[in-house]
């Protein structure tokens, strides 16, 4: 019998025989008192027991996710200093104050979310050990389409050595291998196209290069200085409009040409940017008084905090535009923010009498280009594509005694300003382009050179009718006949000699 | 984004830079609760904020039954006192687009004057409300996003809250085909049996974001140490759509300008 029952399990690893038995042996053993009502529980108990659960022999591996990666270096953020260093801080921290900021900010409808902020100024404190700068400020924050950057604005080092860049000394060497290998044979017809002077670009410390920006991906990731920026890529990035990706070294594809990657286009947007909507409330700066001012006309590029500034109530700040005054100067139209005259030859110093006659013969002596001078209030600024540059507003109706006021760009969408009393601030957040009104329209292509002088050889003319040819000729064989008559008569002439 | 979750989610949308001040969210709260009574509405949504030149508009959205038929739209200036605004019908947005040009102003019964460009070329008229509905139900109408799965339509087409929705894991959040446009499909794109692996009519009934032309209109980025998932919009800026993975939380704000970025197809 225990045969025939063996024989029915064939695919399952216990027989019937096996399982009554064990059924029977804990019926025994626990002698529950109404074994028959309990008694299917107890088989499916049974049953159950011998399940082992899902361990297989495999594991799960665990992945780091981009998370966990991000988190690990955002640790460091929080890592207390030294305490060797706590003496400097407590002198002067270059550093603005963190929470105060954020909530004024918020006030005014701009943030980046309260955690993301102290993230960036825990980054920024990191920035200011790392580098040893002098004074940092968070510029911004500009979004891009992979990812964005967050931009700190710090002074220049006395002892940074601008990186020269040596694209003029590699185009003379192309040139002079070109011209040597040209002399060998025939020699081809040269280009007369003169490129236009390069504008130089503006020493580290002065002008659009007056600050150095640091940008990173997220707070926590290293910091990356973006080089100066020159007056040809300003003049570029005036004629395009392109989004950021978020990669420094993305090759910007655009017409006309960018000058440079996407480092040196963001570099030249924070400066347009900086020089349009970075303003405080008047009075705030006052000019710098130089000893010896000679020249009254060269532009002040330069300010100092004034330090019986009182600040101007709120509500005032919010309904007139003459109380926000730019600090930044204006970029002019050559790319520069002070104007340089391309046409002067720095080397004939000696032949002065030359140079003035020179002058006098140019009739397109450029003439210099001024812009608005620094401080000069914002009620001053141009309107473009019927809107007004700016809108201005307090940032609370119900409680407006305490309420900040808030300056909003219309050129530069993202740009804010705050003042409350005598503590202001300047940020921008978004996508790092302007305003283009009805539309952004690429210039036209420039007219097609001309490629060779023309000249009798080449204009075309008509072919002379059957008349000409035969009136033609007849003149020849005129003049032959008369060539012919001197030549008999001078030959006769030396045979009479 | 649903007024229920408007105090947390204003942080994960912040990341574009604007927001609401604690004042606004204050008041958001209390006036979305009494529209909702006053209006009968199913949900209420603060839909965003469209900047004008001298005021703001704050936009509000109410859904009845069906989540994508539904709709209707209020403004305010100050979050407390809401109108309605008229819903957007085709003459409308025909008049908007000839006529309406530039920033909004912020004044309601601003007349914007424009002419036809065929036709006739007779003069045209548009206020200021009827462009911001039209702004509005434009904006809903191209850019609006749910994640795949967070929407069912029943047998009777009604399309309603799933509320199995357990979110979309860290890889599927990274797909840009796992985001739909919230909207009635126009030509929704059949797809081939080799695409119809998990392919859902319950689930599946909207367009996804990668059939937008031009591709590259949308922006996808993990944002807040990697943790929510940000989409934001090329194509009108200011529009920004956050889900965190691995739960139901999900929504969209508008807070931009209300102007389309035509510049697009140069700027990507």
């Amino acid at each position: 019998m225990a045969w025939q029952l063996g024989l029915t399990s064939s695919l399952k690893s216990r027989t019937r025989y096996d399982h009554l038995t064990c059924l029977l042996t804990k019926v025994l053993d626990e002698q529950p008192h109404n074994a028959v009502d309990v008694l299917e529980d107890m088989s499916c108990d049974v049953k159950r027991a011998l399940f082992k659960g899902g361990q297989s022999n495999l594991r799960d591996l665990p992945h780091t996710t981009a998370a966990e990666l991000l988190a690990e270096q955002q640790r460091l953020l929080f890592a207390r200093q030294e305490e060797a260093t706590q003496e400097e801080e407590l002198v002067e921290s270059p550093l603005p104050n963190v929470s105060e900021v954020g909530f004024y900010l918020e006030q005014a409808g701009v943030s980046l979310g309260r955690e993301e902020l102290q993230r960036i100024f825990l980054a920024l404190k990191q920035l200011v050990a790392s580098h040893g700068l002098l004074h940092c400020r968070l510029w911004g924050k500009i979004l891009g389409t992979e990812s964005s950057y967050i931009v700190a604005e710090a002074e220049y080092r006395e002892d940074e050595e601008e990186e020269s860049t040596d694209e003029a000394t590699e185009d003379e060497e192309r040139g002079t291998q070109e011209e040597q290998g040209e002399n060998e044979t025939d020699p081809i017809p040269r280009s007369t196209y003169k490129a236009p002077p390069v504008v130089p670009k503006e020493a580290i410390g002065t002008g659009t290069n007056k600050f150095v920006y640091y940008v990173c991906k997220e707070p926590g990731l290293p910091w990356v200085k973006l080089p100066s920026v020159s007056p040809a890529q300003i003049t570029a990035a005036r004629q395009i409009c392109k989004f950021f990706t978020g990669r420094l070294d993305n090759p910007i594809v655009s017409y006309p040409p960018f000058p440079g990657n996407e480092a040196n286009y963001l570099r030249a947007q924070i400066a347009r940017i900086s020089a349009g909507t970075q303003v405080s409330p008047q009075g705030f700066y006052q000019a710098r008084e130089e000893e010896g001012d000679e020249d009254e006309e060269a532009p002040q590029d330069s300010h100092e905090v004034n330090p019986d500034f009182e600040g101007i109530p709120a509500s005032e700040m919010a309904e007139s535009l003459n109380t926000w005054v730019h600090h930044v100067q204006h970029i002019l139209q050559q790319g520069r923010c002070t104007w340089v005259n391309l046409t002067e030859n720095p080397r004939d110093d000696s032949n002065e009498e030359a140079e003035a006659d020179e002058r006098e013969e140019e009739p397109d002596e450029p003439e210099p280009e001024v812009g608005p001078s620094l401080l000069t209030p914002v009620s001053q600024d141009i309107e473009m594509f019927n809107t007004p540059p700016w809108s201005c507003r307090l940032s609370s109706a119900l409680t407006s005694q305490h309420a900040v006021a808030v300056l909003r760009s219309n050129l530069w969408p993202g740009a804010c300003a705050y003042a409350c009393g005598k503590k202001f601030e300047n940020i921008y957040v978004g996508w790092g382009v302007k305003c283009t009104g009805e539309g952004h329209s690429l210039p036209l292509p420039l007219q097609p050179q001309k490629e060779y002088p023309s000249g009798p050889e080449i204009t075309e003319a008509l072919d002379p009718s059957l008349e000409e040819e035969q009136a033609l000729q007849e003149a020849l064989e005129e003049q032959q006949a008369t060539q012919e008559e001197t030549e008999e008569s001078g030959e006769e002439e030396e045979d009479d000699d | 984004m649903d007024a229920n979750s408007l105090y947390f989610s204003l942080e994960l949308v912040a990341g574009s830079g604007l927001t609401l001040n604690v004042e606004q969210r204050a008041a958001l709260q209390t006036s979305l609760v009494i529209m909702k009574k006053n209006y009968k509405f199913n949900r209420v949504l603060f839909w965003g904020k469209i900047l004008g030149l001298k005021e703001d508009y704050f936009i509000a959205q109410g859904r009845g039954e069906d989540e994508l038929r539904d709709k209707k739209n209020l403004y305010s200036f100050n979050c407390m006192d809401w109108f309605l605004l008229p819903p957007a019908t085709e003459s409308m947005m025909e008049e908007v687009s000839a006529a309406a040009k530039g920033r909004f102003t912020g004044d309601p019964s601003y007349v914007y004057e424009g002419r036809k460009e065929y036709g006739d070329g007779e003069e045209i008229k548009v206020n200021e409300e009827r462009r911001l509905a039209v702004t509005v139900h434009l904006i809903d109408e191209e850019v609006s996003v749910i994640p795949r799965g967070s929407f069912i339509r029943n047998p009777q087409g009604l399309v309603q809250i799933n509320r199995s929705f357990s979110g979309l894991s860290d890889s599927e959040a990274r797909k840009l085909d796992n985001f739909l446009h919230f909207n009635i499909p126009k030509n929704l794109k059949k797809k081939i049996i080799n695409e119809m692996g998990e392919w859902n009519p319950v689930m599946d009934f909207l367009g996804p974001l990668t059939d937008d032309i031009p591709k590259g209109s949308w922006s996808l980025q993990f944002e807040s140490a990697g943790k929510v998932c940000v989409l934001r919009s090329l194509l009108w800026l200011g529009l920004t759509f956050y889900h965190v993975p691995f739960t139901p939380q999900h929504g969209y704000l508008y807070i931009g300008d209300g102007t389309k970025n035509l510049d697009l197809p140069f700027m990507l």
